[in-house]
């Protein structure tokens, strides 16, 4: 039989489960995702950094893993908590098993939990922090170690997932130039930005306005990170002065929260986010439903009256669950981001057409 | 978009009767689309043949025609009722046929209707294979290579470029139907020919195979404002080359990576856009190749199917319901999430949870037929079942097929699980071959040792699977040599889906002991929502399943509670009549302020969808599955009469186990099973009963047979639908009987009846309160006694019995009613022989006829039932004396004969007809010709007749050939035949039987030159001549009786036909007609609020 071990939340819930290696206790912010497939994906998202990240959908592991579904060069999540982790795989791609892969980064995954009386508890009590540990149940000095990890909140997790310095995507003769903020950019927004033209010069965090400039982009990429966009304050004047520029901007759940920000929105925790590939987003132009890819904790507040503290932004899209802003558009300048992700990957395609309307503000240029 | 104000009327047409391939998920359908046309305000015009269905209760629509559903009989409803728009997505493929037909006839336009939820153009090229890849290439998707072939010679030179093996599917057929799988030049000649003449346009595709490729199907839904969502994948455990209706499938994807879901998503938005399908849904399967992952389109059905019901069952997302709201105009966005409430229907569902449906099939009926499994669909039913894995769901699944095995466990004799032998060798070949035991060889195959990679080589089932499939077989193996069994282990196995049964049977335990050991260790399932969005947001629906966890979710209804127990899977025997009761019952309790609880494991039934009940409990109709949720929520009772066998074989242990069975006591029921006791009763009654006897093997057998006198009617005890049932002629084949069709024991004897011949058989079901017995009618058999009552067709008012033997049949029910303390419903079986009538079994529960004398008397049977059974009388309710009808009801049984090759078509006492329409006019001929015709065996007016009967029945021919002659009918027959009627005057040419030589009577059915047959063969001996002849006319379509019931019968319906144009009329007209319109009460048609 396989060591007992458990997920403890902070409310002092706490859910059992086995894993099949021995583990250390991790903490990290205990979240759900509905996602049905695309478990490499999320799992190497960067987007989920400090997440111990739930899999509603029962059964995980069941193709393996492979070379070409990674979001980054390795898994992100702290951990892992499953109903079932698959013991044999079988894909055509496929070139190891998700229990090795995560292994070999150290990465836990705890299986055999009700994940579904869990994901309840989140959704009922909010997203909280837990840690996982191995054992019957909790002890105290696991308790103590929870007590301590840090709270989301204030988290300045993608100063952690970016990039440590420059470097170019796409080939020198490209049509377009962008440069891209990476806060733990997924590897797909690459993958898409070039293949409709442009040559990325992916940046730090940290870097100045002055040095983008220098760098004369067509446009400006943010992107998708993990953590609390309000602790990100050090960019934030770094891209209300580019965008101001004219430089055409286009945001991407935190980079678009980022742009909320720039132009004196204020973001919200929600209270357990938006996790998985199926959430209606009615474009407000045209009346239309996308049904799109979501992995966010935090939202820009706003209604489709007004963007409180931000006069020249309008929302453009709405979350239909739960009203919440998905999409924002500057009112005078070529500058729009979105909440959830047209990149998908995991998740439907149906938002793609965002790049397209990225690059077209390009070529206006 | 707000809802269409320029159309006000809807006809919907409905799919007529359960056949393969078409079963009762379009009751399913139809009954939501109604619900939600009216909810809307739509004035709702319903069209369909089939009696045994919720959507033809006269409350559901506003006027609803019990009519032939064909292109003739629909324009005069349209003729008649002018609607504004025809749904014509919700009868599965005989809607769309009809449609087209109307479509392309200028019906619709001369009436100016619309079509709405499907344009003719887009349902052409969804059906047109040619139309269908032009259209798949324009968007960039691929097909499998084919051609689209009008005769042999053009298939040869398509077949040169495809390939052997080859898939042949012809055009516009039903599940497939004519369709299959030719490996060799021999094959690819018998398959293409018979496709192309089943063909209603006479053309088929030859395909390259992708046999053993993994099949998926997608369920898409599109709005008016080209809003596109995809409501659930479906992954098919048995790969390409099945009929997904053949196949185990499995809810959600198991193998798919995000990017292989995701393009097959971008396929199947971009299908139903170019497609065009405005307002609907529909279902795409595709092929991936294991190898490459390489996608290939396969087909796409531009309405609700058999795989749409199950993805509303599998999500909690009304595909039907929702659809028919699209079809007028209503967005995604706009309509709600009926589960949560709370969230919009615009959204994809998430599962957490697996579901597997298994088909069931009724090969035990039709010991000659092919069980090899094509692309032509064979199955008659299906079970679901949802668990938190893939191992869970599977073995429930199985478990709720109801075929004797409690999981996926062997079958007790290698026969059982299609094997000869031991071999290893004979298990290679046998997984080869796609059969419904193929699952279980695989079992073996494992236990075996033979590896993963081989079995997927051989059975083509993706490796994943059979990983699964192993786990089960490893966790068996260590359950079974544990030293000891503690908590922990046997949680691990009830998380395994493992049953008690199976559980008992692995260590040599009873299941009362290890049903009793888990509990003492406080082992219980816990019930989950299926709530379409894994727990994201809050759920409002008790669509409830069990599985092994912590935390459960199910709040008891207690005292309440009324759980009624549902049919399970459809088979033949006990199909979608036993669902309409549970339903009918469910709905008649709520109204009177009780609450119910539906259990039942039935997919494609009414009685499972969410908002039939306050609480469904999605789960297998086993008496451990029952008892755990009878355990959490201590219910008032528990209904156990209306559901057929499935719930009356567990009612004893339910009464073992304290539960409260409302109704008639299960006590009484087995004194009307107990053959001893029956009889008994029968004497004490002063009712004659054929002469009879209980035999426990063959040599008393025998004896019995001696004493009452051949022929003799056996069949095993406590079966449903004449499983088994022969009539015996003779000593030498009651051994044959007993060596092949039955075993006999102690526990399960054979019961042997006299068989009266030529006498004529009737129905009658009734209702008691226990103290008042209200006859619902005396239905009258067509066909001879010998044919089972469910083969026969049947009329009320009865026709050729007189009015003395019907009124003994009443007042001999009344006395079962009273002895037996029957307090809901009953039905008794009467033979009248001679003047004399005898009662041939008394069944005190809900038969398969209520739901047709429901709907031909329109009085309520079921649900009065229901509200007797929870201590309302029938005075109460307000129930008249059995209603007189002054018109006519005509019963006629559909069978699966075409779609089962080498299988007879004659009938006996086994039942064999998978569903039943309703012909319903001011004359008998009239009623019979239009159940003739809705049951697709449409009667000539004029033209040829071949007659060829067996030496009793030629009295019997003469009268009736000789009308047909008088109504200038030609007349041929086979030698014996045409002599005898020659000599008697009446002119006849002779025609050659099959072995005489040719051109023979098969030549002259093929060629086109014979419009209707008149054969009956000598007892159970079939000729192989008139088997031929008989297949040859069904393969032609040429209408066929094989009684001379039947033929007087059809002969009258002619008559009938050509003195007049045939006129509709709708169920609320004829209610008006009969007074029965009038009648009140909260429980009358009409009145119960759905």
């Amino acid at each position: 039989m396989s060591p007992k071990a458990y997920l403890l939340l902070e409310d002092g819930a706490w859910f059992p489960g086995t894993t099949r290696r021995s583990i250390a206790p991790i903490s990290g912010e205990a979240v759900f995702t509905t996602n049905l497939t695309g478990y490499q994906e999320v799992f190497s998202d960067p987007s989920y950094l400090g997440q111990i990240v739930v899999m509603t959908a029962p059964m995980i592991g069941n193709y393996g893993i492979n070379a070409e579904d990674l979001e980054s060069d390795k898994p992100q999540v702290s951990g892992v908590v499953v109903r079932e982790l698959a013991r044999s795989y079988s894909n055509w791609r496929a070139t190891g098993s998700l229990d090795d892969w995560l292994a070999e980064r150290g990465i836990p995954i705890l299986e055999q939990v009700d994940t579904r009386k869990l994901t309840r508890h989140i959704r009922s009590c909010g997203a909280m922090r837990a840690i996982m540990a191995e054992g019957a149940e909790p002890s105290d000095a696991v308790n103590r170690l929870l007590a301590d990890s840090p709270p989301m909140e204030g988290l300045d997790l993608a100063s952690r997932a970016t990039a440590p310095g420059e470097r170019t995507v796409g080939t020198p003769d490209a049509k377009y130039h962008v440069v891209a903020y990476d806060f733990g950019m997924k590897a797909n927004i690459l993958r898409v930005l070039t293949e409709l033209g442009c040559r990325v010069t992916v940046v730090p965090s940290h870097t100045p306005a002055a040095r983008i400039t220098e760098l004369e982009p067509h446009g400006l990429f943010l992107s998708n990170g993990p953590g609390d966009p309000a602790a990100v304050q050090y960019v934030i004047p770094e891209i209300r002065r580019l965008a101001e520029s004219g430089l055409p901007t286009f945001g991407i759940c935190l980079g678009h929260q980022l742009l909320g920000l720039a132009f004196g929105a204020e973001t919200v925790k929600l209270p357990y986010g938006h996790h998985g590939g199926n959430h209606p987003v009615r474009d407000l132009s045209d009346g239309r439903v996308l049904i799109t890819s979501q992995n966010h904790g935090f939202a820009v507040r706003g209604s489709t009256k007004e963007v409180p503290g931000a006069k020249s932004l309008e929302v453009t899209h709405l979350n239909l669950n739960d009203d919440t802003v998905e999409g924002l558009q500057h009112l005078e300048l070529p500058t729009f981001g979105v909440q959830y992700h047209p990149e998908a990957s995991p998740g439907p395609h149906d938002a793609r057409g965002h790049f397209r309307q990225f690059v077209q503000a390009l070529d206006s240029q | 978009m707000p809802k269409r104000t320029d159309i006000e009327s809807i006809l919907l047409v409905g799919s007529g009767p359960i056949v393969i391939g078409q079963g009762a998920e379009f009751d399913y359908s139809g009954t939501q689309a109604v619900k939600a046309l009216r909810e809307e305000g739509y004035r709702v015009i319903l069209v369909n043949s089939n009696p045994a269905t919720i959507m033809t209760d006269p409350e559901l629509a506003d006027r609803t025609y019990i009519e032939p559903v064909t292109p003739a009989w629909v324009a005069k409803v349209i003729e008649r009722e002018r609607p504004d728009a025809l749904l014509p997505t919700m009868g599965g493929q005989t809607a769309l046929n009809v449609a087209i037909a109307l479509h392309d006839d200028g019906t619709l336009e001369r009436y100016g209707v619309e079509l709405i939820g499907a344009s003719a153009r887009a349902i052409r090229m969804a059906e047109d294979r040619k139309a269908f890849a032009e259209a798949m290439t324009r968007i960039g998707l691929s097909m499998p290579r084919g051609e689209l072939v009008r005769s042999f010679d053009e298939a040869l030179a398509t077949v040169e470029t495809t390939g052997f093996p080859a898939i042949i599917r012809p055009s516009f057929t039903l599940g497939g139907t004519g369709g299959g799988v030719a490996y060799n030049r021999p094959e690819f000649e018998g398959v293409v020919k018979r496709a192309l003449e089943l063909s209603p346009v006479s053309t088929a595709l030859v395909e390259q195979s992708v046999i053993g490729w993994k099949e998926f199907e997608l369920e898409v839904m599109r709005d008016g404002r080209d809003n596109v969502v995809i409501v659930c994948s479906i992954e098919n455990l048995d790969p390409m080359g099945v009929h997904t209706g053949d196949s185990i499938t499995v809810a959600p994807a198991m193998t798919l990576t995000d990017r292989e879901y995701q393009e097959m998503r971008d396929a199947a938005i971009a299908i139903i856009r170019e497609i065009g399908v405005e307002a609907g849904g529909c279902n795409i399967q595709f092929a991936v190749d294991p190898a490459t992952g390489e996608q290939l389109v396969i087909e796409m059905n531009p309405r609700v199917s058999r795989s749409s019901a199950l993805a509303s069952k599998a999500t909690g997302f009304p595909i039907a319901r929702i659809g028919a709201k699209l079809a007028v105009g209503l967005t995604l966005d706009e309509l709600p999430n009926d589960i949560t409430r709370t969230t919009p229907a615009s959204f994809e569902p998430v599962l957490d949870y697996v579901v597997v449906k298994c088909p069931r099939f009724a090969f035990e009926k039709f010991p000659t037929a092919d069980t090899r499994l094509t692309t032509q669909m064979k199955s008659v039913g299906e079970s679901m079942a949802i668990g938190r894995t893939f191992k869970e769901a599977f073995q429930k699944g199985i478990r709720a097929l109801e075929i004797d095995r409690p999981g996926w466990v062997l079958g007790v004799r290698l026969a059982d699980d299609g094997l000869e032998s031991e071999g290893v060798e004979e298990l290679r070949a046998a997984l080869r071959q796609p059969t419904p035991e193929r699952i279980y060889q695989v079992k073996r195959a494992i236990m075996a040792g033979l590896a993963t990679d081989e079995i997927a080589a051989l059975t083509h089932i993706d490796p994943w699977f059979l990983g699964q499939l192993a786990e089960l077989v490893e966790a068996e193996n260590e359950y079974r040599l544990a030293r000891e069994v503690d908590p922990e282990r046997l949680r691990g196995m009830k998380r395994l889906g493992f049953s008690d049964c199976q559980l008992a049977g692995l260590r040599g335990e009873t299941e009362t002991e290890v049903r009793h050991r888990r509990w003492q260790w406080e082992i219980h399932p816990s019930y989950k929502m299926v709530d379409t969005c894994a727990g994201e947001f809050p759920s409002a629906t008790p669509y409830l399943y069990s599985c092994y966890e912590d935390e459960n979710e199910s709040e008891a209804l207690g005292q309440d509670g009324v759980v009624i127990l549902g049919s399970g899977p459809n088979r033949i025997g006990q199909g979608v009549e036993f669902d309409y009761c549970c339903v009918r019952a469910g709905l008649a309790l709520r109204q009177l302020g009780l609450r119910t609880i539906m259990i039942n494991s039935n997919p494609e039934t009414v009685s499972t969808d969410f908002d039939i009940s306050d609480k469904l409990y999605f789960e297998p109709l086993t008496l451990e599955d029952v008892l755990e949720i009878v355990r959490l929520e201590r219910p008032r009772g528990v209904i156990v009469q209306l559901g057929g066998q499935t719930p009356l074989k567990l009612a004893k242990g339910l009464e073992a186990a304290g539960v409260p069975i409302l109704g008639t006591s299960p006590e009484a029921i087995d004194q009307a099973e107990d053959r001893k006791r029956f009889g008994e009763l029968t004497r004490r009654l002063g009712v004659p009963q054929p002469a009879n006897g209980t035999a426990t093997d063959v040599e008393s057998a025998i004896r019995i047979a001696e004493e009452i006198g051949y022929p003799i009617l056996v069949r095993p005890s406590y079966v449903l639908g004449g499983r088994a049932m022969e009539i015996v002629y003779d000593a030498a084949s009651l051994r044959s009987y007993f060596g092949t069709a039955t075993r006999a024991s102690p526990e399960h004897p054979v019961l042997i009846d006299s068989f009266l011949e030529d006498a004529f058989e009737a129905d009658v079901d009734a209702i008691s309160d226990g103290t008042r017995c209200v006859i619902g009618g005396v239905m009258q058999h067509i066909e001879d006694a010998g044919i089972h009552s469910g083969d026969s067709a049947c009329v009320v008012p009865c026709y050729l019995v007189d009015d003395v033997a019907v009124e003994v049949m009443r007042e001999h029910t009344r006395a079962f009613a009273r002895a037996l303390g029957v307090v809901g419903l009953i039905n008794v079986q009467f033979a009248v022989k001679d003047d004399v009538v005898y009662v041939l079994e008394v069944n005190p529960r809900g038969s398969r006829t209520v739901p047709f004398i429901s709907k031909a008397t329109g009085v309520p049977m079921a649900a009065l039932a229901a509200a007797v059974m929870v201590g309302r009388t029938l005075d109460e309710s307000g129930v008249p004396d059995e209603v007189q009808i002054p018109y006519v009801a005509v019963k006629e049984a559909v069978f699966p004969f075409n779609k089962l090759p080498g299988v007879d078509t004659v009938l006996g006492p086994e039942m064999r007809s998978t569903g039943e329409v309703m012909g319903i006019a001011d004359s008998f001929g009239m009623a019979f010709a239009k159940a003739q015709t809705a049951a697709d065996a449409d009667l000539p007016l004029s033209g040829t007749l071949v007659v060829t009967v067996n030496d009793p029945d030629k009295p019997t021919a003469l009268p009736i050939v000789r009308r047909f002659h008088e109504m200038g009918f030609r007349i041929v027959a086979t030698d014996g035949t045409a002599r005898y009627l020659k000599a008697r005057g009446i002119p006849t040419e002779t025609v050659l039987k099959v072995h005489e030589g040719r051109p023979n009577v098969n030549d002259m059915i093929t060629s086109g030159k014979v419009d209707l047959l008149i054969n009956t063969p000598l007892g159970k001996l079939t000729q192989w001549d008139d088997y031929s002849m008989r297949r040859t006319a069904l393969q032609n379509a040429v209408p066929y009786t094989t009684t001379m019931s039947a033929a007087s019968a059809a002969c009258d319906a002619i008559l009938a036909l050509r003195s007049r144009e045939g006129t509709v009329r709708c169920l609320q007209e004829w209610y008006e007609v009969s007074g029965i319109g009038r009648l009140g009460g909260p429980l009358a048609f009409g009145q119960i609020a759905t």
